[in-house]
């Protein structure tokens, strides 16, 4: 069945830098600077990107993140609260949004 | 209740050569050989033998989901006396400082204590690689206490401080058990400070990827156990699950075989090639044939032809010699050993 997203997929990541390599290495090296070790530890941005990958539901991200927060350490269950705390943004950003329909409604009713 | 094992249930995969044809027809990006020559790396070769690995047989109280050897109640395969009066001779011959015991549950051998008894008097270090049940068990609950008395470093399973991961990988209850006999080592001062005795833990990834940092897991470990249970040890090894047997059965029948060992071979590491523990170790069947590991006796792979095949034939101080200097017998499944950080039966290489 044709689907728009296909696991094996995310192993040829790097073949977006066929027609722009030096792109490609710019943002290679980026991308590891940002999850190297720093002011947080690299379990702590791995979950941070796994929380990340839900809310911009990238399919591959949670595939990567999931092995990767695993692979730092992470315990399903820092996993699962991380998830949550994407969602819980994701529930939040739709209803505080609510504040502008009450302006709004309030605006235009009488 | 313990699983079947694969014996038992008569997988194909329950052969050695089964799972080396499996691992063989797998289409890797390049072979550990290429891998090792790319690196610029020499082939594998042994540089000594400080350590004599000694696998006591395949009996074990527990069935664990990702064994390499297969172990279970329902395996029969046990040392013969000549091979362990064999193994303690070439202790006393030779300068092999470590004997480490291992099995199936090791503890279970009729000869075991005497075994670790010998070994003691002879001076040698002696660590029994241990699966933490067995001392629960009406028979064998005075181990902690015997071990401590011979001074025996124990290295001891335990994948998961959360209690459904170590029970999804060993079994239904085998982490409250765990716990229980881990408190009994500390009691009798394993793991405590000062005391000399060594308690080491092993974590095993549960499931298809690799071990963490082994620092930093350590250290959670610790912080862990002691909050929630009051309980301490020494070091956490990490070990990287090898693809060999009810381990690589489970791969094979989730899906995840391929994807597993594309990332071995991703993750293969140079600088972990140095550390891995066919370097310094022999392996010693329990029928007495030797290998460069508990891997490749695992998978029927015994040491090169020109070497002694069997401990029976390290009779002199020249069979000896031609073990030391022994190239090693590799394959796909030692990517399992060279990724990421490394792996051996002391944990991270690198």
């Amino acid at each position: 069945m044709d689907t728009y997203y296909h696991p094996p997929d995310l192993a040829k990541f790097g073949d977006i830098g066929k027609d722009a390599p030096e792109l490609w290495k710019k943002f290679q090296e980026w991308y590891g600077a940002v999850f190297a070790e720093g002011a947080l530890t690299e379990r702590e941005k791995a979950l941070i990107a796994l929380a990340v990958s839900h809310a911009v539901q990238c399919p591959y991200c949670i595939d990567a993140y999931t092995s990767g927060s695993l692979e730092k350490g992470a315990t399903p269950a820092q996993m699962t609260e991380a998830v949550h705390v994407a969602a819980a943004i994701r529930g939040g950003a739709a209803l505080v949004h609510g504040v502008q329909m009450r302006n709004h409604l309030d605006k235009i009713s009488m | 209740m313990a699983l079947p094992t694969l014996l038992n249930s008569r997988s194909p995969l329950a052969a050695p050569a089964a799972q080396r044809e499996l691992l063989a027809a797998l289409p890797l990006a390049r072979s550990f050989e290429e891998a090792v020559a790319t690196a610029q790396t020499p082939p594998l070769a042994a540089a000594s033998v400080d350590v004599l690995q000694v696998n006591l047989g395949k009996r074990c109280n527990q069935a664990c989901h990702h064994c390499h050897v297969d172990a279970g109640p329902d395996r029969r395969e046990v040392m013969p006396d000549a091979v362990v009066d064999a193994c303690l001779g070439v202790l006393a011959r030779s300068g092999i400082q470590t004997l480490d015991i291992t099995g199936g549950a090791p503890e279970m051998h009729p000869r075991f204590r005497d075994l670790v008894i010998k070994a003691r008097r002879l001076g040698r270090r002696v660590i029994d690689r241990c699966n933490l049940t067995i001392t629960t068990l009406p028979n064998y609950s005075d181990l902690p206490r015997f071990l401590a008395a011979q001074r025996v470093e124990v290295i001891a399973s335990l994948p998961s401080y959360a209690a459904s991961m170590t029970d999804r990988q060993r079994g239904a209850g085998v982490f409250e058990q765990s716990i229980a006999a881990l408190r009994e080592f500390n009691t009798f001062g394993y793991g405590v400070e000062g005391s000399g005795l060594v308690l080491n833990l092993v974590t095993n990834p549960v499931g298809a990827f690799l071990p963490a940092a082994q620092a930093a897991l350590e250290r959670d470990w610790k912080r862990e156990l002691q909050r929630q249970h009051g309980l301490v040890f020494n070091q956490l090894f990490t070990i990287t699950n090898m693809p060999i047997s009810r381990y690589l059965e489970w791969l094979e029948h989730s899906g995840n075989l391929a994807a597993y060992m594309d990332k071995l071979v991703q993750a293969f590491n140079p600088a972990a090639v140095p550390g891995v523990m066919c370097r310094n170790t022999l392996s010693v069947g329990w029928d007495g044939r030797l290998f460069d590991c508990d891997f490749n006796q695992m998978l029927d792979l015994p040491l090169v032809h020109a070497a002694p095949q069997s401990i029976l034939d390290l009779t002199d101080d020249a069979a000896l010699a031609r073990v030391v200097t022994r190239p090693i017998v590799t394959g796909p499944h030692c990517f399992g050993c060279t990724a990421g950080a490394g792996s051996s039966c002391g944990g991270a290489t690198v």
